[in-house]
């Protein structure tokens, strides 16, 4: 984990208010999973006083290049929009991420992803692709307009689109295309989005095993102010911290409030 | 960096930069940045005599130059930091502050005696002014009677020197200040958030689960810096400062408003290094205000003799 002014190489419109924003700095060369994040400090003055936690969506080592996909809906987020920086601050890479090991060669994943949870789902995807598995993405948008990476993750398996609204794809929630689609039969999923749609999908797919990135309002992004907690089942430690012992947890390891 | 010693009770500082309690843990996160022994000392997270887990999410909300937090006192308990954090802290060249906290009097005085026999650790901060719990912390804060009267029992058992956390929700912090002098306090830390909240605007609900939480950062520097100007003159303590404390120049104004070493809070989160670069920052800037020694500008506000308010001779 350092802290470095990274060097912008782009700043590009995906969508409505998204946004994706491409790094390059030594930073890149210690991201060791995808659904890593980096801590991101928008304003060198007071407001926002704190950074953003920003996940990763794909990452070349060779190059020491990255890519972020955000939402600019805050006061933060708006600046990295419409700012021409040169270089930004960014601190990481930081979280433990999705393990990707040899053992995914032949099999379905199922990637299920909502809103601006999906951006991390395509260097998963992409690392299980070159590792031999088979995906399947389901993606989860309030509508249209905010549909993104659509043709990227079609590139790697079979891609899915639901929107609250019905402006494209099915209409409905990732759940509903699971179920109509009988995409419940799959190896294992990997999940990233708003809590309601975590704790409806680890319910749906309770049976094969599954991993889910939380997201949180955060503080100092390493571990010591204790903000960003959640709750987790096991008994013995009441709480546990999304930005270093997450953002990725298994299936069945959280409490949905 | 003789320039920068200071000499407290129970704390020989070799800066009097540190981080602030509940803003830097045990200092494991922060470790994995600088090494910890450049700093003066480190405030570690409040103890109490049983683990906390802590509010409800979500605890933080940003505002203005600011951000309010509702951590609720979460820690591993005393046993934990007694027998992991404190012998892990022992490889750093520090002096540590044990911040201690509970829901009763006999909680306060059973860390203290405890935590304070521990190797490393030399000073209590005495943590009377949590906002964000039930019971304890804020409520030993706001009497002067009960602060003086807790100050007195944890002063009875503690092997160290016993600081007292100030909260500035108080009508006259002077007066809280004086009731812990009385009960025998060596020094004062001040000061700690102040009380406030912000509204989801959909919603018109708060944003934080405990409803309101501590206001911390640059927004409340102002108040702290008011604080220890008006503290520092009514009390013979020592004060070590906090609130909003983010750059060398801040740590300059606090000294100059009559404190005696500075701590950093929020500012670790924005940037894990600001302790670091302050410390290292400091000494040009006593260059630049020809002060041999940072505490030649200790008291420089103050009103001097003779000297009418808003005129200076």
């Amino acid at each position: 984990m350092i802290r470095e002014q990274m060097k912008v190489l782009g700043n590009k419109k995906l969508a409505h208010q998204i946004y994706e924003m491409t790094l390059s700095g030594e930073l890149v060369s210690l991201i060791r999973t995808p659904g890593q994040f980096v801590h991101i400090r928008t304003s060198s003055g007071n407001d926002p006083l704190l950074r953003r936690p920003i996940s990763i969506s794909s990452y070349n080592q060779e190059e020491n290049t990255m890519t972020v996909i955000y939402r600019a809906s805050g006061l933060g987020t708006k600046q990295m929009a419409e700012s021409p920086y040169d270089t930004i601050d960014v601190l990481g890479p930081l979280g433990s991420g999705y393990q990707v090991n040899e053992d995914v060669k032949g099999k379905s994943m199922l990637l299920i992803g909502g809103g601006i949870g999906v951006p991390p789902l395509y260097e998963l995807s992409k690392q299980l692709v070159e590792k031999g598995a088979s995906v399947t993405h389901v993606l989860g948008f309030e509508s249209a307009r905010v549909v993104f990476y659509e043709k990227e993750f079609s590139e790697l398996g079979q891609t899915l689109i639901a929107t609250a609204d019905g402006s494209h794809g099915c209409k409905g929630f990732v759940t509903n295309v699971i179920e109509q689609q009988g995409l419940i039969h799959a190896d294992a999923f990997y999940a990233c989005g708003p809590v309601p749609m975590l704790a409806a999908v680890e319910e749906q797919l309770a049976h094969i095993p599954g991993f889910v990135s939380m997201e949180q309002r955060m503080g100092c992004g390493v571990g010591a102010c204790l903000a960003c907690v959640c709750e987790v089942k096991d008994p013995d430690v009441p709480y546990k911290k999304v930005c270093t012992d997450g953002p990725v947890f298994r299936k069945g390891e959280l409490i949905y409030g | 960096m003789d320039r920068l010693s200071v000499s407290l009770p129970g704390l020989s500082l070799k800066n009097p930069i540190m981080p602030a309690s509940g803003c830097f843990g045990f200092g494991r996160e922060y470790s994995q940045f600088y090494d910890l022994s450049e700093l003066g000392s480190i405030m570690i997270k409040a103890t109490t005599p049983h683990p906390r887990a802590g509010n409800p999410v979500p605890r933080v909300a940003e505002t203005s130059s600011g951000m309010l937090n509702a951590i609720g006192l979460q820690n591993p308990g005393l046993e934990k930091v007694i027998e992991t954090e404190l012998p892990w802290l022992e490889q750093f060249d520090l002096p540590i502050i044990a911040n201690i906290a509970g829901s009763e009097a006999e909680d306060y005085i059973k860390v203290a005696e405890k935590i304070s026999a521990a190797k490393n650790v030399a000073a209590l901060e005495l943590n009377i002014s949590c906002p964000n719990v039930k019971e304890g912390g804020i409520a030993f804060g706001t009497d002067p009677e009960t602060a003086r009267n807790l100050t007195a029992k944890v002063k009875e058992v503690s092997q160290v020197p016993v600081y007292v956390k100030l909260s500035p929700n108080v009508t006259s912090i002077t007066e809280m200040a004086k009731a812990c002098e009385e009960g025998g306090a060596d020094g004062l830390t001040m000061i700690n958030t102040l009380v406030g909240m912000r509204l989801d605007h959909k919603t018109g609900k708060p944003v934080i689960a405990n409803k309101t939480g501590g206001l911390s950062g640059p927004a409340i520097k102002p108040v702290a810096l008011r604080m220890v100007y008006e503290v520092s003159q009514q009390t013979t303590l020592p004060i070590i400062a906090m609130g909003g404390i983010s750059s060398a120049w801040d740590v300059i104004d606090f000294i100059s408003a009559g404190a005696s070493a500075a701590a950093v809070g929020t500012a670790n989160f924005v940037n894990p290094f600001v302790c670091q670069e302050i410390i290292q920052e400091l000494p040009s800037i006593l260059d630049e205000l020809g002060a041999d020694h940072i505490l030649d500008l200790r008291g420089r506000s103050w009103m001097r003799h003779g000297e009418a308010a808003g005129h200076r001779a």
